[in-house]
């Protein structure tokens, strides 16, 4: 398997491996952040988690659209703009979804997945029909295009390392606004005992609706930066469905830490193994491996200790 | 359900006409084109039927019930798939005697695998043993250490999107996206001409019908009490002395042996096999024909599955846009409005007044049970 490289190639590839399994990492994080609000810290199933992505990444194409017929000296920049409306979209057809469906079923777990099904349905049939079914892809600004020579035999392409730097942001932003801030613990003490904090004047309504709107937001967000990458579809969004809830339950539901951890090991693990195997082997391995570790340990690798 | 009967007499007559219904007007208004789509829809009813034990009275929700019905067709298919590739049939291969999806990927010999499935007696156990046992190893895996409810769910997701690329993968071993196709005979009987479809239509019919017998045998028997009461209190059954993990493994796998059923059934009836019904999307499908249905009701679920499919079929040849749309509202009004499904509808609204016409002296009409269990009212 080894043989026919020297130990110097072996390295680069190495590298380059592990770098396309950091791109691959920002991504899953992206995805699985508003996720593990929705469903680590809510309970909510929510199926059409996808579908919110691709929402934002059709405002992104949208916004560069815009930008190149309309403002081209501006088109450098455009992409600052198109992710603050991916998040503004997807945050606000969120709490719509919050008032509409979600709030009915906040006992029933298991029926939020079966109707957000049922929405993610709705969603990818009015893609099409507004978008059309091809898929589309954005045109990057120049600065992005191209490649960082690190050395002779490694390179790094520059709008995967702007993904990287974008996560990093997005991270600490999540992490000081759900840990910190005095929202984020309106937040954690309506998730433990909605009827306490209810008694201690939280308004629980409010704080469901606009927890549930900023996970899907940050689906939005991920969605703006997947455009960077590669082409969107309206039913794009369900390729990454399992992935992503995977992330989440092996990092343990509750906790942004263990999502963040096991989405570096699915995808150091699987852009590793890619290199030795098909891609589609690749993928069952990791996901095998991710599955019979949640069979040992079912609550994920952070788990948090709760009574229940 | 103060009875051990298996049967009240409104179940029976319920069993009785659809019975009726399969076996003597469908076959009878239809054409076999039609009757071949019927048995296609009634394929998915199997799993449906599984979907109500599993789901509606043990609680657990597996959203992998096409891994099991892919088991069971890939099981059938590839029978039906040795015996089309007899050494005459491929004579223009460059190994004979092989399917011709391996000749095209350049495996020369049967696998190991492939081998005993030479044998319909092997086959047929094979389709029951092969799910049965996969669905043992998940549950036990699973419920032994207390995973349930979402996690399940999530998980047996897993599965489905694993097994879906592993058999697109392999495509020398399994076809690949293309799956099994041009099957053509069963022991040297030709399934492709039409009278070959009516005899395999009424099998199946059959064979749904005993399986909702067995259904209807667990829900009466205490095992059923038992599964419901879990679902209920899951605790309060642990604590007076059952094994609650053993109970959840069994109805699993009796979901997944009738899933598997149900796929065999589809290799010989439509005459192929492949990923695509594998995969999430139709395992979720296969949910979503269940819960219109309604999830605590055995005849709801095959009346749902049917509705749910011949819906599907004529809206989306006629409005392919709608479709979609339909679908996904149906869903989301079925789970906010109706969480019992067209069984909750009959239940609740149109029996109590059939049941006041037909006997208007009697006090109180006995009641359907289902909807007096879903309403957390002592199952008494």
């Amino acid at each position: 398997m080894f043989g026919d490289y020297s130990l110097g190639d072996l390295g680069s590839i190495f590298v380059m491996q592990g770098f396309a399994g950091l791109i691959l990492f920002s991504v899953y994080v992206l995805m699985a952040l508003g996720l593990a609000i929705i469903f680590g810290q809510m309970g909510v199933i929510n199926m059409a988690h996808g579908e919110f992505m691709i929402l934002g990444a059709y405002v992104t194409w949208l916004t560069s659209n815009f930008f190149q017929s309309y403002l081209p000296s501006l088109f450098s920049g455009y992409f600052f703009l198109a992710m603050i409306l991916a998040f503004v979209a997807s945050g606000a057809l969120g709490m719509l979804v919050e008032w509409v469906l979600i709030r009915h079923l906040y006992k029933r777990p298991l029926d939020t997945l079966l109707a957000t099904w049922g929405l993610s349905l709705m969603l990818q049939q009015a893609y099409r029909s507004v978008f059309g079914a091809r898929e589309v892809g954005v045109e990057l600004p120049q600065w992005m295009l191209g490649s960082l020579h690190v050395t002779d035999s490694i390179e790094v392409p520059i709008n995967g390392v702007f993904v990287m730097c974008l996560t990093v942001l997005i991270t600490i932003g999540v992490a000081y606004v759900m840990y910190k801030s005095r929202w984020g613990r309106q937040v954690r003490a309506v998730v433990q005992s909605r009827i306490m904090a209810g008694a201690v004047g939280i308004n629980t309504e409010k704080v469901d609706r606009y927890t549930f709107g900023l996970g899907c937001g940050i689906a939005g967000v991920a969605g703006s930066a997947f455009t960077m990458i590669g082409s969107t579809g309206p039913t794009s969004g369900q390729l990454y469905i399992v992935d992503t809830f995977l992330v989440v339950v092996f990092g343990g539901a509750a906790s942004l830490l263990g999502t963040i951890a096991s989405a570096f090991s699915i995808s150091q693990t699987q852009s590793t193994l890619e290199f030795f195997m098909s891609g589609s082997m690749a993928k069952v391995l990791t996901l095998l491996a991710v599955v019979g570790i949640l069979m040992l340990r079912p609550q994920g690798l952070f788990a948090l200790k709760v009574r229940k | 359900m103060t009875d051990n009967r298996f049967f009240n007499r409104s179940e029976l007559i319920g069993i009785l006409v659809l019975a009726v219904f399969l076996v003597v007007v469908l076959p009878l208004t239809l054409d076999v084109f039609r009757l071949n789509l019927v048995a296609k829809y009634l394929t998915y009813a199997f799993v449906a039927l599984g979907l109500v034990i599993c789901w509606g009275y043990g609680g657990i929700l597996s959203l992998g019930q096409g891994v099991f019905f892919g088991l069971g067709g890939y099981c059938m298919a590839m029978f039906l798939k040795l015996e089309a590739s007899s050494v005459e049939n491929t004579k223009i291969q460059s190994t004979p005697g092989i399917p011709d999806f391996m000749d095209w990927n350049q495996i020369t010999s049967l696998p190991l695998f492939w081998k005993p499935f030479h044998s319909l007696t092997f086959t047929i156990a094979a389709i029951i043993l092969v799910p049965g046992i996969f669905a043992l190893i998940i549950g036990t895996a699973m419920f032994k250490r207390r995973v349930g409810g979402t996690y399940f769910a999530i998980i047996t997701q897993a599965v489905a999107a694993i097994l879906t690329i592993l058999i697109v993968g392999q495509q020398g071993y399994t076809g690949g996206i293309n799956g099994m196709t041009d099957l053509r005979t069963l022991k040297g009987w030709d399934i492709r001409p039409d009278h070959a479809k009516v005899v395999l239509y009424f099998f199946e019919v059959g064979c749904l019908l005993v399986c909702i017998m067995i259904a209807q045998f667990i829900r009466h028997s205490k095992l059923g009490r038992i599964l419901v009461a879990m679902r209920e209190k899951e605790d309060r059954v642990r604590f007076s002395g059952y094994s609650v993990a053993n109970f959840k493994i069994f109805a699993f796998c009796i979901a997944a042996v009738f899933a598997a059923i149900g796929g065999a059934m589809f290799a010989l009836n439509v005459g192929f096999m492949s990923p695509s019904f594998v995969g999430i999307v139709p395992s979720i499908e296969m949910v979503i024909y269940t819960a219109v249905g309604g999830r605590l009701s055995i005849l709801g679920a095959i009346y749902g599955t049917l509705l749910v499919n011949f819906a599907k079929t004529s809206l989306s040849e006629t409005f392919p846009e709608l479709w979609l749309f339909g679908l996904g509202g149906l869903f989301i009004a079925v789970v906010l409005a109706f969480p019992n499904g067209l069984a909750g509808i009959w239940g609740d609204y149109v029996q109590p007044r059939i049941d006041r016409l037909i006997s208007s002296r009697k006090p109180k009409p006995e009641g359907w049970t289902d909807s007096s269990v879903a309403d957390g009212a002592p199952a008494e």
